[in-house]
């Protein structure tokens, strides 16, 4: 599934993320391919907000239509 | 830097070419410039939103100069902040590392670049006192031991662990580099060359003339996993209950909660700077103050040299006196919507809370063909559309910033421009002035969607980094607002000057009602308004809360009130907003939008004086 799918309090690894330039700019903030991280909130058509520890981070709509995760358990 | 001329002192000290340089280096929002302002002793802006610090700061640490850089994520070129802090890197003799140990695991990459890179480094391990209230215990030695550099605790606002800082950093030393990084450096280049060229930095593959080896993803990614590992190992939970701070940033971006909240604080500056600044504040400044004692005085004064009906004294303090309007206008009116406005600012910035609202809104600024990031600009234009034009550059693509510096110099106006604009509108009552709020969003929404529509290519997306909300400091954002409201009106004044003595030149010359005669078919006959509102709109080139002003004498009735302020609003922006546009878009794109910002203005006050006649 895609991450703009999923609900608030699920966690998941992230598969890949189909968008080089935002790629390299989540390595930065801490999310890979690869890492563990939460859903926190989903903004109705709007951004997806994403919890990896202590640290929020949003991502825009489409942006996150592009990105490929599946579900684990929390 | 960047917004040099109009806003943000930069406190700098001349140092011997030859001094140390000691570089602070760090994310946004870790508390880089309180570190900064403990070790040098200067104060400096704490601002916590990036991207509006690229001001650089410089001071003295006995005979180590130290310097400032933008927050950033790492070292490259991905936006102008990026590319300040990557200059001054390269330049460092002595690398400060502040990392914000509620964060450790995001911070770790940038850390371990600079690592890599070969710089003698010193890991400033700050907020400490907010990682203890979320929670978290950090292994201070283990984690220097992993990063082979002195790792200092700090808590930089309240001054612990500065001392330890200062004496570490004379030892600083050269870290342990990520060993897929080490292993691949070419033995021919400086350290620091090889691991940029490693990463394919544009910039030093022309400089060193040899291609990138393609590797700067997987660079990225080893960098990563280590700091993950790190992180893993020297972080423990100690409670896993959200702080307070963490629950009310949830309730900000809550699809409901966040939406009333925001309400709330947009429905809280209403009442202050609408309302009570707008009107009572500004009944005593600009009636009284001004107009009861600091006119006439003045006039008197004047009057005693030169007759005040001269041409000299029409000048100094006729109708659009240099010094008796300017001033007044200046200083009872300007001065406390101004300082009102960017204490809104000063507390929306350091409290965390503006990034939030860029979230909130992305869904709505995605039909502009933006991102929710422009809402900094676009709030900022509220304060000064020059100053926000210029942060424009923070946007991913060049077709969100010609959207971005099309729609500030259209539909937002700058905050001396909404002072006269609220006055004139507020008497009117709260529905003149949601009319003109609901109108603006409307040609705001429409110029956008048409612009995204038309232009080619596509906008980028949403990703930022969300800050903890934080109480925000009263010192810093009483001085941060006091700041900006100065160089605001540094800024401001010399146009204020140059329009008034240009329209008294021209007013007692007769060009004026020359020219008020001539435009009278725009003016009369499609707008719907006074011959002299062409006066206003004439001003209007040099500043456009100038032109505003000038509407405010006018005896107006109320459909013609909101008429001219709308058409004044939409109307060219003043002079330095539009040599900025000219150098940040080029002059095509730049005389295009200034003259569409003219067209479109008439052409929508008529249609709009058509509708409310009707």
């Amino acid at each position: 599934m895609t991450l703009d799918q999923t609900k608030p309090g699920q966690t998941f690894l992230i598969r890949s993320i189909d968008d080089p330039r935002a790629r390299l700019a989540a390595i930065r903030f801490g999310i890979a391919e690869g890492s563990r991280a939460a859903c926190q909130t989903v903004l109705p058509g709007g951004p997806v907000v994403v919890r990896k520890g202590k640290q929020e981070m949003a991502l825009g709509r489409s942006l996150a239509h592009r990105i490929t995760v599946e579900l684990v358990e929390g | 830097m960047a917004q040099a001329h109009c806003h943000g002192p930069n406190p700098s000290v001349d140092l011997p070419q030859q001094a140390t340089k000691v570089v602070l280096v760090g994310n946004p929002n870790v508390g880089k410039s309180a570190v900064f302002h403990a070790l040098t002793g200067i104060y400096v802006e704490v601002s916590n939103y990036p991207g509006t610090t690229v001001d650089v700061s410089s001071g003295r640490m006995g005979d180590l100069g130290i310097y400032d850089t933008p927050g950033v994520y790492g070292v490259s070129s991905f936006n102008e902040e990026e590319r300040v802090a990557r200059a001054m890197i390269l330049e460092a003799d002595i690398v400060v590392n502040v990392v914000d140990a509620a964060h450790l695991n995001r911070d770790l990459f940038l850390t371990l670049q600079i690592i890599d890179m070969g710089f003698p480094v010193v890991v400033a391990l700050n907020l400490m006192d907010e990682a203890r209230v979320n929670g978290l215990a950090i292994d201070v030695e283990r984690l220097s031991a992993e990063l082979g550099v002195e790792v200092i605790p700090t808590v930089a606002v309240r001054g612990e662990g500065i001392a330890e800082l200062k004496a570490a950093i004379k030892r600083a030393r050269r870290g342990r580099p990520t060993p897929e990084v080490a292993s691949r450096l070419p033995g021919d280049l400086p350290q620091v060359d090889g691991v940029l060229w490693l990463e394919d930095d544009p910039e030093t593959c022309t400089r060193i003339g040899r291609e990138g080896p393609g590797l700067q993803e997987e660079i990225y990614r080893a960098r990563r996993r280590r700091a993950d590992e790190i992180a893993e190992r020297v972080i423990s939970e100690t409670t896993a209950g959200a702080s307070l701070s963490a629950r009310l940033g949830r309730l900000a971006l809550h699809p409901l909660g966040g939406l009333v909240l925001m309400a709330a604080f947009l429905l809280v500056m209403y009442q202050v700077l609408g309302v009570w600044v707008a009107q009572d504040v500004v009944a005593v400044t600009e009636e009284i103050w001004m107009g009861e004692y600091y006119v006439p005085w003045m006039t008197d004064l004047v009057g005693r040299f030169i007759p005040v009906e001269s041409f000299l004294g029409q000048i100094l303090v006729g109708e659009f006196g240099l010094l008796t309007m300017t001033v007044a206008y200046l200083v009872g009116l300007l001065l406390p919507l101004v300082l009102g406005f960017y204490l809104f600012l000063a507390l929306a910035e350091d409290s965390g809370y503006l990034p939030r609202v860029a979230v909130l809104v992305d869904r709505l600024m995605t039909v502009v063909g933006l991102n929710g990031r422009a809402i900094i600009p676009t709030i900022l234009g509220f304060g000064c559309v020059t100053m926000a034009t210029v942060t424009t550059r923070l946007m991913g693509t060049q077709r969100e910033r010609t959207i971005a510096t099309f729609l500030l110099s259209l539909a937002i106006p700058c905050s001396a421009q909404l002072a006269v604009i609220t006055v004139m509108l507020v008497p009117l009552g709260p529905a003149y002035l949601f009319t003109f709020i609901g109108v603006l969003l409307l040609v705001y929404g429409a110029a956008g969607a048409v612009l995204n529509r038309i232009l080619p290519g596509e906008s980028s997306d949403l990703l930022i980094d969300l800050p903890p909300l934080r109480l925000p400091r009263m010192k810093n954002v009483l001085q941060k607002t006091f700041l900006k409201a100065r160089s605001f009106l540094a800024e401001a004044w010399i146009f204020f000057v140059v329009g008034a003595l240009l329209i008294s030149i021209l007013d007692q010359t007769g060009a004026l009602a020359a020219m008020s005669g001539a435009l009278a078919p725009i003016t009369e006959g499609w707008l719907g308004l006074p011959r002299d509102a062409a006066q206003a709109f004439i001003m209007g080139f040099v500043r456009r809360d100038f032109g505003a002003a000038g509407l405010f004498n006018m005896a107006l009735d109320a459909h013609q009130t909101m008429v001219a302020v709308l058409t004044i609003t939409l109307f060219t922006p003043c002079i330095a907003s539009i040599m900025i546009m000219f150098k940040e878009r080029g002059k095509g794109q730049g005389a295009a939008i200034w003259l569409a910002d003219i067209v479109l203005a008439i052409l929508l006050g008529g249609l709009f004086h058509r509708i409310l006649v009707w």
